[in-house]
């Protein structure tokens, strides 16, 4: 599309002059390929998985970007985990472990 | 029986004797603004009293904003604009230095915010007095600058800048000299309210912030664009700062055509510059604010003792009228410009000279141009300190052209 000065942009059909969005799952990005460590549920150990009813949800609430879902069993949305570790630190059972993301 | 001649009763315009300030406070209230907000400073404070005492005796329909700063008020004026109001705002010198990161904020989110600035050195070392360092130092935060040269210029700029600013969707300055016109008392015609509000369409922003419709105004933006959670492709950073460009690129046009309606509407038509005794002028006068007023008595006194000496008045300085003003001066014919103002970039010049040489040089007008700083903190520019620059510049004319060249020079400098 051109422009009023008849350079073309591309950009110009999202309709803004400025930056908005809106609020919506991946507004703020993805968490892209830079994450060094994934967390990885052991449900034979994690409490929720092992009972078979809701309990505990530490991580859930301990989570600082809300990626753990408080679910039996709990489901991790690697989308936008930042692989901070918390969850594994948090959980009493131990049933949370961080990963090396595979670099090959 | 005589036939009485039926005398045609035509309404006398309303003239009210006022200050600038005062002229600036009467233009926020006729263009209807809805929010002001805004934090005294000498020589603005007037501009606030005034608002404040229409708000609350009702005749201003506005909702005033008080503030504990500039950085405040000014962000009041941006979240206000951002939901769909009018919105006034006055400062100067420290003030507005203050304000200094939120006026890119306003022109980055292109919220058409109208200020007036009464301009006013900067300290240090402390003076309240006038010069135009404050607003020339905003040069570069986005935001469209018009300088007046006279109390009724005020008014009518202010009216018009929201014309401009709801047009072209950038913020808007409107300047004029601290003191020499904001404490001083002039005729000006008053607009007829009706005739302002059909001058002035409904503002329409380009972004509503509605709690009915949630969004995020100025989200942290890449510098590539990037495809919004819909899959759109958005602007990076380079494109929106691009479109500001672009729109200031256009409010010339605007603001030009802006002037001529006004002129039709209410009989004082508006330029993007004016000048005075140009038309056969070897030496033109190049100024910024109320000495282009001052400079039409000493060209006059010039003229007559012989010197053929015009008067070119910038109105509109950002964006700058870089072709107009170099085919102004071509069509003048001149050899020669003095650009004569109160403000210097540090290590170089006046702002004004260094844009219009800029201008000069890309439109291949023949001419000298010559620097002269004057009036820094409040010193008296007297009617024969600008006779003396122009001489200063005239002797020039003759000499050929590789000695044409002059040092800035500093007029009434005591040291």
């Amino acid at each position: 599309m051109k422009t009023e000065t008849g350079k073309y942009m591309g950009t110009k059909e999202c309709g803004h002059i400025t930056a908005s969005s809106t609020p919506s799952k991946g507004e703020a990005g993805r968490t892209g390929d830079w994450r060094v460590k994934y967390p990885v549920i052991d449900n034979d150990v994690c409490t929720p998985a092992r009972r078979g009813k809701p309990s505990c949800f530490i991580c859930w609430s301990f989570c600082p970007d809300a990626v753990i879902s408080k679910t039996v069993p709990l489901i991790i949305d690697l989308e936008y985990c930042k692989g901070c570790g918390i969850c594994a630190e948090e959980c009493p059972t131990g049933a949370i472990k961080m990963v090396e993301e595979d670099r090959s | 029986m005589t036939k009485v001649k039926e005398n045609k009763v035509q309404s006398a315009p309303n003239v009210s004797i006022m200050t600038a300030n005062y002229a600036a406070a009467e233009a926020a209230r006729l263009a209807g603004v809805q929010v002001v907000s805004a934090y005294p400073i000498t020589p603005q404070s007037p501009v606030v009293e005034k608002l404040m005492e229409y708000v609350n005796d009702g005749s201003m329909k506005a909702e005033f904003v008080t503030v504990e700063s500039e950085h405040s008020a000014i962000t009041v004026c941006i979240s206000a604009s951002a939901v769909g109001a009018r919105v006034f705002t006055a400062s100067c010198a420290n003030g507005l230095a203050l304000m200094h990161e939120q006026l890119h904020w306003a022109a980055g989110t292109r919220l058409p915010i109208v200020m007036a600035i009464p301009n006013r050195s900067m300290a240090a070392p402390w003076s309240i007095l006038n010069d135009q360092q404050d607003s020339i130092s905003q040069r570069d935060t986005g935001w469209l600058q018009i300088y007046c040269r006279n109390n009724q210029e005020v008014m009518d700029s202010i009216i018009q800048a929201y014309r401009i600013a709801e047009d072209v969707m950038v913020p808007t300055m409107v300047c004029y000299d601290g003191y020499i016109l904001s404490h001083t008392m002039m005729p000006v015609e008053v607009p007829d309210t009706d005739k302002v509000t059909a001058f002035l369409p409904d503002y329409k922003p380009h972004t509503v912030l509605d709690p009915a419709n949630p969004q995020n105004v100025n989200p942290v933006t890449l510098a590539e664009p990037r495809k919004n959670a819909d899959g759109v492709l958005c602007h990076g950073y380079f494109e929106i700062r691009y479109l500001l460009q672009e729109a200031h690129l256009r409010a010339v046009e605007v603001t030009r055509e802006t002037g001529i309606k006004f002129g039709k509407e209410f009989g004082r038509p508006y330029g993007l510059y004016d000048t005075y005794k140009c038309e056969d002028a070897d030496l033109v006068a190049v100024t910024l604010g109320s000495i282009g007023s001052q400079a039409m008595d000493a060209v006059d006194i010039l003229r007559d003792k012989g010197y053929k000496i015009g008067v070119l008045s910038v109105r509109l300085y950002r964006p700058f009228p870089a072709l107009e003003l170099s085919e102004a001066l071509r069509e003048i014919g001149c050899r020669g410009v003095a650009v004569l103002e109160k403000n210097v970039s540090y290590g170089y010049e006046g702002a004004l000279a260094t844009d219009l040489k800029a201008a000069l040089f890309e439109y291949n007008v023949p001419v000298f141009a010559h620097s002269y700083c004057m009036g820094l903190g409040g010193r008296d520019v007297k009617t024969s300190d600008i006779e003396e620059a122009l001489i200063k510049s005239h002797e020039y004319l003759d000499k050929p052209a590789a000695e044409q060249r002059k040092a800035q020079e500093w007029i009434n400098c005591k040291l």
